[in-house]
């Protein structure tokens, strides 16, 4: 906490140091330099002709684009005095907890290596990387022996933990008192209520036009839905990355979809980038690493048995497997509370110029993980455009859903957002399922985790995930949670079991995600 | 708890905090109390080693669910006599007392945000109030004092950093810009200090994540 003005300069250096070098400074300088052969840059002016014209030939606003997503991604900057640690996670006890719940993963994954006495990575024979490199685009047919590996947790080993998460500063009474929440959830984090919310989400509201809603059949196209095509093609021509941001926030036009995500999240294809993701495809190759099995294992487990998924499989494993090849991923764990594994090349244990990440980008995925690329696949049909644009959307969002933080879209305050707001504005149903031992968190928490992938029907979840671009916040998955337990509130009143509720709860297929939002934020009576 | 256990936040290049000694948070107490009540309310004490008097430029310290400070200061008035006077009041550190927001976060106070003179100041004194009953322990830790007049060394940051030109008023703009001469000097001061903080980054980045040419990895290490 500091006056604006500091925070303001802080923030110009962190932005300027992050851009500094990156390919979109030296195409600017290469722009330039190109643009003294013009005639209209006069040596007297030199300074401001220059600005004009990369004005006029649309790289400034490149360049606004992408500090505009810089200032999306990094978190507002605290004071330079605090460590490290303190801007990844500034609680001390969730620091602590996230910690614990990282050395238990290790330990699985060590034991596993040694049940199996396969090692977590080693160097692929040369016959083995030509039948690789021969097989890349159909790895789905392989049928390798995937039933000795398991998972290493599932989202509810997950859930075990978090509910078990308590400050220690806090009066956790034994006694029932104001002081311990009723729900499973026990830190006292901040969360939203729905007039706050109500303001956040403001254009979701009931008298403005959305997709998923004002598009339906029954509405004529000149109501909302042409206009709003017409406004996202000229966002589109502009290329602006905060207007597209605001943009979605009604929904994206099915055909303007892949380009509008792509704006947003600052990626353009360039051949540098295909380029690097041959080179990881290449890492591929050469490296087997065990965590290509549990990759295998999760996409054969949940992708691959999912009716809207299955085709795209082969897709699956050329993103999935370059992604732990990735070393920039490593670059989130400055601001994500979670911290990469290491580990000592063979024969080197503790020696620092031979220690290493495992994997490469430091992600252990889990059960369930494939479903964040899943979906993406509909819109993006290149496997290098696919592939930034899921690790652009894990080290923005999917990352804050399986670790411990304090942060507003962290999936602590979401599982308490969720909580809070189902027990202030359905009363009768929390009380009446916690009787019945279903503490709604047990059913809702799969969704979240998996921001709702696999469950809802696909052109909804893609909905549901322009609203998480325009607004920059997983917050909208807690509402969405709570929406759904209220719209099927008569059914769950009615029964007596976890596993009856399980059930009334168990088909999202056939809702309608922004008519529910819509209802719940706007339209219910407090 | 206490006052600091463990390092206080750097200080960053060319500054030092003042020599002092903070006694710790001691509640206030009701006279003639049967029990020791949980009153919200905690005073930090501190005085500059051997009644000296300093100049007061920056406090930085680190909450533990303080919800609101006040700063009191002891300092010379009209006639020689010491007095004390109010220089900061009711801060709010947590927006929510009830909850964690701001709770453990780093805070920087600087002498203009005061609402008085901070010169020549003998002892100060930090009024600590926390409303809510659900914490049991409240204070301020790593408390540091910095002196002014301390310049940080100009270490090779881009010339154009000084040369900020102002930037264009967009047609309608209703806040107002912060003065451009004020926040270029103020970026040369942050500069200096991110370069800190990016030369004290734990986690190096390893460009190709093999050591040469070899990645055979058996077991995950657990430090």
């Amino acid at each position: 906490m500091q006056d604006p003005e500091r925070g303001l300069s802080l923030t110009i250096a962190r932005v300027v140091q992050r851009l500094q070098g990156s390919s979109l400074h030296s195409q600017l300088e290469r722009q330039a330099r190109v643009s003294l052969h013009k005639p209209e840059i006069k040596l007297e002016s030199l300074k401001e002709d220059i600005k004009d014209f990369l004005k006029t030939s649309g790289w400034e606003k490149k360049l606004q684009n992408a500090v505009y997503s810089e200032l999306n991604v990094f978190p507002w900057p605290c004071h330079p005095a605090a460590p490290p640690e303190h801007i990844k996670e500034p609680l001390a006890y969730m620091r602590k907890a996230q910690g614990s719940w990282e050395k238990r993963i290790l330990k699985s994954l060590n034991s596993m290596c040694t049940e199996l006495n396969i090692p977590l990575a080693q160097k692929r024979p040369a016959n083995e990387q030509k039948e690789l490199l021969n097989k890349w685009n159909e790895m789905g047919t392989d049928e390798p022996d995937l039933s000795l590996f398991r998972p290493v947790y599932a989202p509810k080993d997950f859930l075990e933990v978090l509910m078990n998460l308590r400050n220690p500063n806090y009066e956790n009474g034994e006694q029932p008192s104001f002081r311990n929440h009723l729900g499973l959830i026990q830190v006292p984090l901040k969360v939203k209520d729905i007039p706050e919310l109500k303001e956040d989400f403001s254009e979701l509201g009931l008298n403005i036009g959305q997709l998923g809603i004002d598009d339906s059949a029954q509405v004529p196209p000149e109501f909302f839905e042409n206009e709003h095509v017409r406004v996202g093609q000229k966002v589109l021509a502009e290329q602006d990355s905060a207007a597209a941001q605001q943009y979605v926030r009604q929904g994206c036009p099915t055909a303007l979809r892949a380009d509008l995500w792509a704006l947003i999240l600052n990626i353009s294809n360039q051949p540098e980038d295909i380029l690097y993701y041959e080179q990881l495809k290449s890492n591929v190759i050469q490296h087997n690493l065990l965590v290509d099995s549990l990759i295998y294992k999760d996409v054969k487990l949940t992708a691959s048995n999912d009716d809207y998924y299955f085709v795209f499989e082969d897709y699956l494993y050329q993103v999935l497997l370059c992604f732990s090849r990735d070393t920039s991923v490593l670059e989130h764990f400055t601001y994500s509370s979670a911290t990469p594994p290491k580990s000592y090349i063979q024969g080197k244990l503790g020696m620092e110029e031979y220690a290493v990440f495992y994997p490469p980008n430091g992600v252990i995925p889990f059960h369930g993980f494939s479903m964040y690329v899943a979906p993406l696949c509909f819109l993006y049909h290149e496997p290098s455009k696919l592939y930034q644009i899921f690790r652009e959307m894990y080290v923005r969002f999917f990352f804050r859903l399986h670790s411990i933080s304090s942060h507003p879209s962290g999936i602590v305050s979401l599982c308490l957002l969720f909580e809070t707001l189902l027990q202030t504005h359905l009363p009768q149903l929390f009380y009446h399922l916690r009787e019945i031992g279903a503490q709604p968190l047990r059913i809702s928490f799969k969704w979240m985790v998996r921001a709702f992938s696999g469950y809802l029907a696909t052109d909804q979840l893609l909905l549901l995930w322009d609203r998480i671009l325009g607004y920059n916040s997983l917050e909208i998955l807690a509402v969405l949670a709570a929406a759904v337990f209220a719209f099927r509130a008569v059914n769950l009143m009615e029964v007596t079991s976890l596993a009856a509720a399980e059930a009334v709860l168990a088909d999202l297929s056939t809702l309608k995600v922004m008519p529910l939002l819509q209802i719940f934020l706007f339209a219910t009576v407090t | 708890m206490s006052g600091a256990a463990g390092p206080g936040p750097p200080a960053g290049p060319g500054r030092s905090p003042l020599p002092c000694a903070p006694r710790p948070a001691a509640p206030l107490q009701l006279a003639g109390g049967a029990e020791p009540a949980r009153p919200g309310v905690a005073v930090i004490d501190l005085r500059f080693p051997r009644g000296a008097a300093a100049d007061v430029q920056e406090i930085v310290f680190r909450n533990f669910y303080t919800a609101f400070l006040s700063v009191r200061v002891q300092r010379p008035g009209p006639g020689g006599s010491r007095r004390w006077v109010t220089c900061l009041r009711d801060l709010c550190l947590m927006p929510c007392p009830h909850t964690e927001e701001g709770s453990q976060d780093y805070f920087c106070l600087h002498r203009h945000q005061m609402l008085c003179d901070v010169d020549q100041v003998t002892a100060m004194r930090f009024i600590l109030r926390q409303p809510s009953p659900v914490w049991l322990h409240f204070t301020i830790e790593d408390l540091q004092i910095f002196p002014p007049g301390q310049k940080s060394p100009q270490k090779d940051f881009p010339s154009w950093l000084s040369q900020l030109t102002p930037p264009e008023q967009p047609a309608s703009l209703h806040g107002e810009l912060p003065d451009p001469e004020k926040v270029s000097t103020e970026v040369q001061q942050m500069w200096v200090l991110t370069e800190v903080i990016r030369a004290r980054q734990a986690a190096a980045r390893i460009g190709r994540f093999d050591v040469d040419g070899c990645y055979d990895v058996n077991l995950l290490s657990y430090t």
